[in-house]
């Protein structure tokens, strides 16, 4: 199913513009790559696309910069893989 | 009663928090197939006990059998995983012995609405403070992907491989109409407002029934043609409707429509309670 | 001065007594002929001392709630006859998997199916060996009058908290369904006997390992102790194994907590076998008429003794060898088409003559019927 119009339009004013920044702190968010089972959830519910999924499909921070800490990516991994250092 | 609360050092986030809650010693990640919505439901869960604030040795979380039914293995918690179907026998028993404690029962469609079913509607009917998540995810996982009460008229199944010719159960209406005084619907996709129910549930005092609409994609998805748990979880999304949207639609617009957030509360009489007024009333007399 | 301590009592009330007087602060049960006084006793008399009645929506929901009334820290029971004893078995496997102490009464009736609801029997002997599925070993208890029904309820709850276990209390029909005049123990006057609750740290604490006593500790619920209970094969951890060496331990230990420690659990009562050539070998209700039988062939010079079985299971095989090394016959009353014969047998030197007596016509076995039986077989 494809994101809805709005949504895609959305998605992309808000890149960039995260009001977090990451340059002189930690990342914004944890990978346990031994616990992820790349489900793709995070990487397809993410509203900026922070994520891209390496060769094994389990996410890699591909534009840190576009986290808005929205928390949708850690309350929905169903294996507990993602944390945040900021929330 | 003493309560050791054993925490590892505090989180340094709330994300942080589910790590805490983890069962020490038992191997991770959890035996669910990848994107199961079952851990989305175990991480609400949580995520709610941790704002409620309640101790960790006076919560018992009760199972049966199947996929949902493994979850209290993964939460340090005291764990109970009985027999199918009757996870709402032995919680009245835990309950009932020792008030106090804050029962949470897990079950799924089949083990609470197929085997369980005449346990389901007399703890509904008791009122008895026991909170009842119910995943429904509309098949029989563990065993394979047979059709359970509540698999769609039409659906496929191992069981049904024709489709399903039977009728299925709500179980938010059958919960409220056995009396149960907490009723609420909430979906995987949907995991704050699922976080939120949780929450309601288990603080109301009496019997709280929250339904989760949940992703097989591995047999439910995969036999009817719903693609993988992110698609299943977008489908929860665009067929969710809020039930005050909902009042306002009539029956044919509700037909293929999830009906989420609370949907009946009021604040009837518990069970232990009364029976403390009769344990009262009789010692009492002495 | 009145000796408040003498009772009219009706054999299902017995076990009331018996039961409360252990320590049983939790009932949960289903009506059904002829055991249903027992639970109306418990809904009268938990109240008054701040115990928990329920009566569940069926025999399934009973035993569910007392195995968990027992996990979170109360000594649990229910009681029932044959066909609800049938619906209970899959929960009482679990206790027996999950080493949950747990007490259940059946009051037999005529069976199978729904059978007799009023009359007696004591056609569900195997049953309680043999019930739940699988690979378990069970204690059984019987008493044969309404005095010694309460005993046998305080030692059947004895033994559920030593060897965390359900027991099985045998009753039938006969007894449940009379009255007579007893004593009731005073306050003291017989040992109650509670689980052993863990000393180790909660870090440390396995819940199911091997101890010298065979039995781990049980904490309640509440105490510190948050472990996993499941009815899957576990590890000492309680944790879910597929490995043969564990499964094989887990198993082991279900068996050896019990036969290992048997003579803590054997009970039996021995009359006039001295010089018994013959003997009678029989348990619950029966064993009245025996020993009547008994007294009377005695005085007609006929050398006969009786050994009456308390712990049905498990079966009393070294017991039974000795006690009846002397003697060439055996005869075995039951209410039933032969059921513990088959252990006598199992267990006798293939040249003892064993005679099955058997009634299951829904009466009961009368004195005169067991000397009819002696005189064929003498």
């Amino acid at each position: 199913m494809t994101e809805s119009k709005a949504e895609q339009k959305s998605a992309s004013e808000k890149k960039g513009k995260s009001k977090y920044d990451y340059s002189n702190g930690p990342p914004p968010l944890n990978i346990n790559l031994a616990w992820c089972k790349a489900c793709n959830i995070c990487i397809a519910l993410c509203p900026t696309q922070v994520f891209e999924p390496d060769r094994d499909g389990k996410p890699v921070l591909a534009r840190s910069e576009d986290c808005n800490q929205c928390a949708i990516c850690w309350i929905h991994c169903p294996d507990f893989a993602i944390t945040s250092n900021y929330k | 009663m003493t309560t050791v609360e054993k925490t590892k050092a505090a989180p340094r986030q709330r994300s942080d928090v589910i790590l805490n809650y983890l069962r020490p010693k038992k191997k991770f990640p959890n035996v669910w197939c990848a994107g199961c919505g079952n851990g989305i439901v175990m991480s609400a869960i949580v995520r709610a006990i941790d704002k409620l604030g309640l101790s960790k040795d006076e919560i018992v979380m009760v199972s049966g059998i199947g996929c949902t039914s493994r979850m209290p293995i993964y939460l340090d918690f005291n764990a109970l995983h009985t027999t199918h179907g009757r996870a709402l026998p032995f919680a009245t028993g835990v309950k009932f012995a020792q008030p106090h404690l804050k029962v949470i029962v897990v079950t799924g469609d089949g083990d609470a609405l197929a085997i369980g079913g005449n346990h389901f509607i007399h703890a509904c009917r008791r009122n008895i403070d026991i909170t009842a998540i119910l995943v429904n995810n509309y098949i029989y996982g563990m065993t394979g992907g047979q059709g359970s009460p509540t698999t769609p008229t039409a659906a496929f199944s191992t069981t049904t491989p024709y489709g399903n010719v039977e009728k299925h159960f709500d179980p938010c209406k059958l919960a409220e109409a056995a009396g149960a005084s907490y009723v609420a619907r909430a979906t995987v996709y949907h995991a704050p407002q699922l976080e939120k129910a949780i929450l309601q549930a288990v603080d109301h005092r009496g019997f709280s029934f929250v339904e989760v609409i949940s992703n097989c994609h591995t047999y439910f998805g995969r036999l009817n043609r719903r693609g993988d748990a992110v698609s299943m979880l977008k489908e929860y999304k665009e067929r969710s409707v809020t039930s005050a949207r909902a009042k306002r639609m009539s029956p044919e617009e509700l037909v293929d429509k999830y009906v989420i957030g609370t949907l009946y509360e009021d604040d009837k009489t518990e069970f232990c309670d009364e029976y403390q007024k009769v344990v009262d009333a009789q010692m009492g007399e002495k | 001065m009145v000796d408040t301590q003498r009772k009219l009592l009706l054999g299902n009330l017995a076990c009331v007594h018996g039961a409360i007087y252990a320590g049983m602060r939790f009932f949960a049960g289903y009506p059904i002929t002829p055991s249903t006084e027992v639970a109306e006793g418990c809904s009268r008399e938990l109240p008054r001392i701040g115990g928990r009645f329920i009566q569940m929506e069926d025999e399934i929901g009973s035993i569910g709630a007392v195995v968990g009334a027992s996990v979170s820290g109360l000594k649990a029971m229910t009681a029932t006859s044959g066909p609800g004893y049938s619906l209970m078995v899959e929960n009482i496997g679990y206790a027996y998997m999950t080493e949950t102490p747990c007490v259940i009464i059946n009051v037999q009736r005529g069976g199978p199916s729904t059978g007799l609801p009023t009359k007696g029997s004591q056609s569900d002997t195997m049953q309680a060996r043999w019930g739940p599925h699988g690979d378990y070993t069970a204690i059984a208890v019987a008493p044969s009058t309404v005095g010694d029904t309460v005993t046998e309820t305080i030692r059947a709850f004895n033994l559920a908290e030593r060897f965390r276990t359900p027991v099985t209390i045998l009753l039938d029909e006969v007894i449940s369904h009379q009255r007579e005049m007893i004593s009731l123990p005073r306050p003291g006057e017989h040992q109650v006997v509670d689980r052993v609750k863990p000393t180790a740290s909660p870090e440390e604490f396995e819940p199911f390992a091997h101890t010298a006593r065979g039995v781990s500790p049980m904490p309640a619920y509440g105490e510190g102790y948050r472990y996993v209970i499941t009815g899957l094969t576990h590890d000492a951890m309680g944790f879910t194994t597929n490995r043969p060496d564990e499964i094989k331990q887990k198993l082991d230990k279900l068996r050896n907590k019990i036969l290992n420690f048997k003579s803590e659990i054997t009970k039996l009562r021995i009359e006039m076998m001295d010089d018994a050539e013959i003997a009678f070998v029989s348990y619950g209700s029966v064993s009245r008429a025996v020993l009547l039988a008994v007294a009377l062939a005695r005085n007609a010079g006929v050398k006969v003794g009786m050994i009456q079985l308390y712990t049905v299971w498990p079966f009393p095989d070294d017991e039974l060898r000795d006690y009846l090394a002397g003697c060439h016959k055996v005869i075995v009353p039951e209410l039933n088409m032969g059921q513990i014969v088959r252990e006598v047998g199992r267990v006798l030197p293939p040249d003892t003559e064993i005679h099955s007596l058997l009634r299951y016509d829904g009466e009961i076995l009368t004195p005169m019927q067991l000397l009819e039986k002696l005189e064929e077989v003498m």
